[in-house]
């Protein structure tokens, strides 16, 4: 730079550091159609597609594979094969037991055979009906719970204990009940599929463009898979359009398949999974099954439980292990278990591997724990909202069934809060009445807590790294290790750049997460995101404003404390002041570094496996949901007709953000519950393969009314701006319209029955638990 | 091939005639703002708005375009999300709405919510321009776009804050119109059209059915294309290649819909949205059926005709036209025949529709004063989704109030949309009560073995088909529906 470019020193700065509303970075861009997602990027000259071959047995082994008629095809230009995979072919993220192709042995139904590529998506694509593959059939796998029994699974189990003789404390309590129940899995439906691009690079490096919510374990198996060193992946990752989970270990297979094709032919390749590919190759959130054996006091207290939950981790142990220990530090949820054993089994089966989804296995251990409050308050013939409240974490009653401490007050303040403003007593008496004169129709409410573990229990992914350059212009460009899914998280960070520098955040852009900016990142996962990234982002802006500060107070002679970063200025007194990019051109001049690189690693926690103690979380989020629902007992059919909503973001970053966050989670949340089924035959085949068959909510299903309140008490942790995270905890708040249809359901017995109700809790099996308490408040008379 | 993209004219040519709206537009012509979430009509991420001239203007309609062919464009304008914000980058007041009430998240259902908010600003400025939207035709409106991140919440926000004003595309209405008349004159006229012995590949548009049928004569091997969203299907699902297809949405007989004092007459081309109105008018129930048939995407395109002539067991609108004892007027080369639509249906997805031939107009006697008539659908979802069991009761009650004639249409229960005969017979003579119809509920059984699938089971099936009986009798009894829908 020879001369430096002229500023523009007059415009207004614009309010956008941490509280302000702004709109999401990219949100003009997703109104008008610009904003690009892989499959929107142009192509390279030359680029061929890929499609994926697949099993369509769930177990057996290949006992005749002919591609031939693959190779023949119109367009096609290359197979790939096991035999062309130069380097590694398990890509397990954690465990091994994920073969990137297989020429033998099926697991599951859906499992890659081969790749084959073409000039055209839809060439491609036919190419791959066409292999002729012949299997040895073998019945699978497909009930977890057998499979448990039989000493089928992908990890070992684990146990958590508190107390010391459990099933003493459970034979000595006055009240003891017993049930067990299904938790179904779920799609994650992200709007946008798994989709990668691959560029072959000199030094036979790989650029890869994917969806992926871990760019840097997405670059980790591209070079194990081409055998070459990290150093020559890239990967690049602007946005995704839905992630939830679901592009947390599972992008990286169709990654890997891009490259490999690319590496073998030496040309540009993509690899985008068509719907029903996506839904059938692609693992969901684990379903559970789940037991509790309680016993209350006459109050219905609970003074020991035994709770076992089983995940169904699929094939392979992908996320399995870390999911199904969430599950077990969820089987609490908000309420105080005195002695407790939890034990938690990760069953093999033969469908596709199970994977992290939204909440990673909190959200199912949380179910059984919820059930067994409606049970005890059915037993006793209390409000369910009175056995929650008894049990809560209090004084003297607040260390967790891993020996963690609970800082308790926000779930009562919480919970105190919303029974009042949703006005629950006053809205149980008239539903009661309601309910009186109403023979077909039939209302159920329900308050639920929230209690969510925040940090990744496997400790060292809770770290994160930022890099910041200034420019000459004054503008500023972020990168950060944490991925866009539509969560914020950029929009955020930009907002605690702009908070440090005192810039508007128009001034900031933050660029897409790339492997070559910021190495070895963590996953965006664990709603940990902002939390771990946006502290990186703090710590680098921090660094630059040091300089800065340090370069213009020596100019001006002044102590550093005097200088104040606002409103797109430096101030040294409240009348001085100078241009942060008239600064940032000075200092540039006087040659001070203008690029600082920004790392963060969470305090305080540890996690000891095997004594099942520890502190794996740096905090807890809360909440707390009000739901109203209407039941047909003719059909079965229901609709939610309000939900109110107080849920605890700590200091919010972003408020429009961190409700959007909180709608989305809960409604995605009442789909799991309610009409999100996924269904597989004997043979291991999934029926609900697309979204005609498998149906997440649609606009009628958002309650017509709709009250989402944010908690604004500042976490007293040291967190980003003493925020909390708020991607997966409120998903769990759902559980309020599970827990209103069974209190609609037990009406039909004047509350004295608490009715099974598996999920999702479709309109048949609403109408299968109103059948099935009908009978048994019959047989009781 | 001519169409209007935004404002431009654009000759398509040599195109595959199962080329489909999306493939073009993301493939040929790189515009890449319309997403391809499922290619099957179900998540609503490519909606485009397709314009048509009216008597004084022009209608804007949804489409999805993944499923919509290209060639059934010809003489119409395209309105893709790039072509909404002005020229300098200004956004759409739909656009600004969205931005405002921050309503997208991860952005990639965004496009297709812009362009079906679109349609609906543009409806509502031709029709009311004071009102507010409500939260029905918001619901009706976008339930075939899903959204995965926002629960919808600012969504239906962004649309209740909207007042239509004239915008950018208010001031070239006329010259548009002008413009789409002129190319399909100039279709008809100056394009050359497919010879009848073309034999390899052609996406024809007949204006006639002489010629439809003559098309269809000529070419036993070419598929019938209406609102193609089932057909469409194959393309982008099976993969198949259908290098032949005949279009049937130029041919004005099967366009017609007429009312007389007996019936409703509907060209088995006509839309469900096109007869939405006439249908609401004379078939009040059939109000909250419409809304929930498809998506408003899937009404704009999918015809009466071809919900008939699929023969799917599912479909919603054969269980209602069997309660209603409706005729079928079909065309061969052969002649003309009628039959009542109870007749139609051979088997699984079979009818016994001619040779060439082809299901011209379907016509619904009017409702006598004295029958009582009940729609009832149900499925998992409410929005867009596919019925487990589609119901339609219709009976007379004599001066006594006994049951004098009863019609049961079922969808979901067996092979082919079916009556419940033995059903029926059991109403004959009884009151309309829940005693009355328990011979009925019991009788369901003899008409029906349904199968368990993904959507419900044989069971469900059974217990919902002589529940909802029930729920006609309650119904008829206290006047107040017992639908769950209608109380949120």
């Amino acid at each position: 730079m020879r001369n430096l470019t002229t500023l523009d020193t007059a415009s207004a700065s614009i309010p956008s550091g941490i509280g302000q509303k702004i709109p999401h970075e990219s949100a003009e861009r997703h109104v008008a159609g610009s904003a690009i997602y892989v499959d929107d990027i142009r192509e390279p000259q030359g680029l061929i597609y890929a499609a994926v071959i697949r099993s369509t047995v769930a177990k057996g082994k290949i006992t005749r594979l002919d591609l031939t008629p693959v190779l023949h095809a119109p367009g096609v230009v290359t197979l790939l094969t096991l035999d062309d995979i130069p380097g590694i072919t398990d890509i397990g993220p954690v465990f091994p037991g994920d073969p990137i192709l297989t020429s033998d042995i099926i697991a599951y139904a859906g499992q890659p055979i081969a790749v084959v590529a073409a000039k055209t998506e839809r060439q491609a694509r036919q190419a791959a009906r066409l292999a002729v593959i012949e299997y040895a059939k073998e019945p699978p796998q497909l009930d977890a719970e057998a499979a448990v029994a039989a000493g089928e699974l992908v990890r070992p189990s684990h146990q958590m204990q508190i107390g010391e003789d459990i099933d003493l404390a459970l034979s000595s309590a006055p009240i003891r009940l017993e049930g067990k129940m299904y938790v179904g899995g779920q799609e994650h439906l992200y709007l946008e599929g798994q989709v990668s691009m691959a560029v072959p690079c000199e030094e036979g490096g790989m650029l890869i463009y994917t969806s992926s919510q871990h760019p840097s374990e997405v670059q980790k198996l591209v070079a194990e898979v081409l055998h070459i060193p990290f150093n020559r992946v890239t990967v690049d990752m602007r946005r995704m359009g839905g992630g939830f989970g679901g592009k947390e270990t599972q992008a990286a297979p169709w990654a890997c398949l891009a490259a490999l094709v690319a590496n073998k032919i030496q040309r540009p390749v993509k690899l985008r999974l068509p719907r029903i590919d996506d839904m059938v190759m692609t693992g969901k959130r684990h379903p559970f099954v789940n037991h509790y054996r309680i016993g209350t006091d006459n109050q219905g207290r609970i003074l020991a439980a035994d709770i076992t939950v089983i995940g169904n981790g699929g094939h392979s142990p992908d996320l399995t292990d870390a999911i199904v220990d969430r599950a077990m530090f969820h089987a609490d949820n908000a309420y105080f278990l005195s002695n407790a054993r939890i034990q938690g089994h990760r069953a093999r089966t033969n469908t596709v591997s199970h994977t992290a989804f939204r909440g990673f296995g909190g959200p199912q251990g949380m179910m059984i724990i919820e059930r067994a409050m409606d049970d005890i308050a059915r037993h006793l013939g209390c409000d369910p909202l009175d056995i929650r409240k008894r049990n809560l974490y209090q004084a003297e009653r607040d260390v967790t069934p891993y020996h963690q401490d609970v800082d308790y007050a926000p779930l009562h303040q919480i919970i105190e809060t919303l029974e009042e403003s949703s006005q629950y007593w006053l809205r149980r008496a008239a539903i009661r009445d309601w309910n009186a004169k109403s023979p077909v129709l039939k209302k159920g409410l329900a308050l639920t807590p929230v209690k969510f573990g925040i940090s990744f229990t496997v400790q060292h992914l809770n770290q994160a790294g930022a890099l910041i350059h200034l420019y000459t212009d004054g503008s500023v460009q972020v990168n950060h290790g944490g991925t866009e899914m539509g969560q914020g998280l950029h929009t955020k960070v930009s907002q605690i750049v702009a908070q440090c520098l005192g810039i508007s955040s128009e001034h900031i852009l933050v660029t897409a997460t790339r492997t070559d900016k910021v190495p070895n990142t963590s996953p965006t996962a664990a709603s940990s995101g902002t939390d771990l990234n946006g502290k990186a982002a703090e710590q680098a802006a921090l660094i630059l404003k040091q300089r800065l500060a340090e370069y213009l107070a020596q100019t001006l002679s002044i102590d550093v404390e005097q200088l104040r970063f606002a409103d797109d200025r430096i101030w040294w007194t409240d009348t001085d002041s100078k241009h942060f990019a008239e600064v940032v051109q000075d200092a540039y001049l006087a040659r001070v570094p203008l690029s600082a690189t920004g790392y963060y690693k969470t305090p305080k926690i540890w996690y000891d496996r095997t004594q099942a103690k520890g502190r794996p979380f740096f905090y807890f989020a809360m909440g707390a949901a009000v739901s109203e629902v209407l039941v047909d007992t003719l059909t079965g059919e229901y609709r939610l007709l309000q939900t109110d909503i107080l849920h605890d973001v700590g200091q919010s970053l972003n408020p429009a953000i961190d409700i959007g966050q909180i709608e989305g989670g809960f409604i995605q949340g009442m789909g799991w519950l309610t009409t999100e089924e996924l269904v597989w035959n004997p043979d291991g085949i999934l029926l609900s393969n697309s979204p005609a068959t498998y149906k997440i909510p649609a606009i009628s299903d958002a309650p017509p009314i709709f009250n989402v309140a944010l908690y604004e008490q500042p976490n007293p942790e040291a967190t980003i701006y003493h925020s909390k995270a708020v991607g997966e905890p409120p998903f769990m708040l759902a559980i309020s319209v599970w827990s209103a249809l069974r209190d609609a359901i037990s009406s039909l017995s004047d509350y004295r029955i608490s009715p099974d109700l598996d999920t999702p809790a479709t309109p048949e099996r609403v109408l299968t638990a109103i059948n099935a308490l009908r009978f048994a408040a019959k047989e009781a008379e | 091939m001519q169409f209007i993209l935004n404002q431009e004219e654009l000759t398509v040519e040599n195109f595959a005639p199962d080329t489909t709206l999306l493939e073009y537009l993301r493939t040929q012509l790189m515009h890449r703002g319309s997403k391809e979430g499922c290619a099957s009509g179900d998540c609503g991420a490519c909606t485009l708005v397709v314009a048509d001239p009216s008597p004084d203007g022009l209608t804007y309609r949804t489409v999805n375009s993944c499923i919509t062919y290209l060639g059934s464009l010809e003489g119409r304008q395209v309105i893709t999300v790039e072509g909404l914000s002005s020229s300098t980058g200004e956004l759409h007041p739909v656009q600004q709405a969205m931005v405002d009430h921050h309503a997208s998240q991860c952005g990639f259902c965004t496009p297709g919510f812009v362009m079906s908010l679109f349609s609906l600003y543009k409806q509502r400025e031709q029709l009311t321009q004071q009102e507010r939207l409500t939260r029905e035709e918001i619901n009706e409106h976008l339930g075939g776009n899903l959204c995965r991140c926002t629960g919808y919440r600012p969504i239906i926000d962004a649309a209740l804050s909207l007042s239509t004003q004239p915008d950018a595309f208010t001031e070239q209405t006329q010259s548009i119109r002008e413009a789409l008349l002129t190319l399909q004159a100039s279709a008809q006229t100056n394009v050359p059209q497919p010879s009848l012995t073309a034999s390899s590949a052609f996406f024809h548009s007949p204006t006639q059915l002489s010629e439809l049928i003559e098309w269809l004569e000529a070419h036993p091997d070419a598929r019938l294309v209406a609102g193609g969203t089932d057909l469409a299907l194959d393309t982008t699902q099976q993969l198949k290649d259908i290098p032949k297809l005949i279009y049937t949405g130029k041919v004005a007989e099967l366009k017609r819909i007429e009312v007389t004092d007996e019936a409703l007459i509907l060209g088995a081309a006509v839309t469900y949205q096109e007869c939405h109105a006439q249908m609401k008018m004379h078939f009040p129930p059939l109000a909250a059926l419409f809304v929930r048939l498809g998506s408003q995407q899937i009404r704009n395109q999918g015809t009466l005709g071809g919900n008939i002539a699929n023969a799917s067991p599912i479909g919603d609108t054969p269980p209602v036209l069997l309660a209603l004892d409706a005729e079928l007027r079909l065309v061969s080369p052969e002649g003309q025949q009628t039959l009542p639509i109870k007749d139609f249906f051979t088997g699984y997805r079979q009818t016994c529709l001619p040779k060439a031939g082809i299901l011209e107009s379907i016509r619904i006697p009017l409702l006598d004063p004295a029958d009582v008539f009940k729609v009832y659908k149900i499925s998992k979802r409410l929005d867009d989704d596919i019925s487990a069991v589609c119901f339609a009761l219709r009976i007379r009650l004599d001066d006594k109030g006994c049951i004098s004639d009863a019609r049961l249409g079922f969808g979901g229960m067996a092979a082919t949309p079916a009556r419940a005969l033995h059903a029926e017979q059991a109403l004959l003579g009884q009151a309309f009560t829940l005693e009355g119809i328990q011979a009925a509920q019991h009788a369901l059984t003899q008409d029906f073995s349904p199968l368990t699938d993904v959507r419900a089971s044989a069971q469900y099936r059974l217990e919902v088909a002589a529940n909802l009986l029930a729920r006609a009798v309650h119904e008829y009894q206290t006047g107040t529906s017992l639908e769950v829908s209608h109380y949120a």
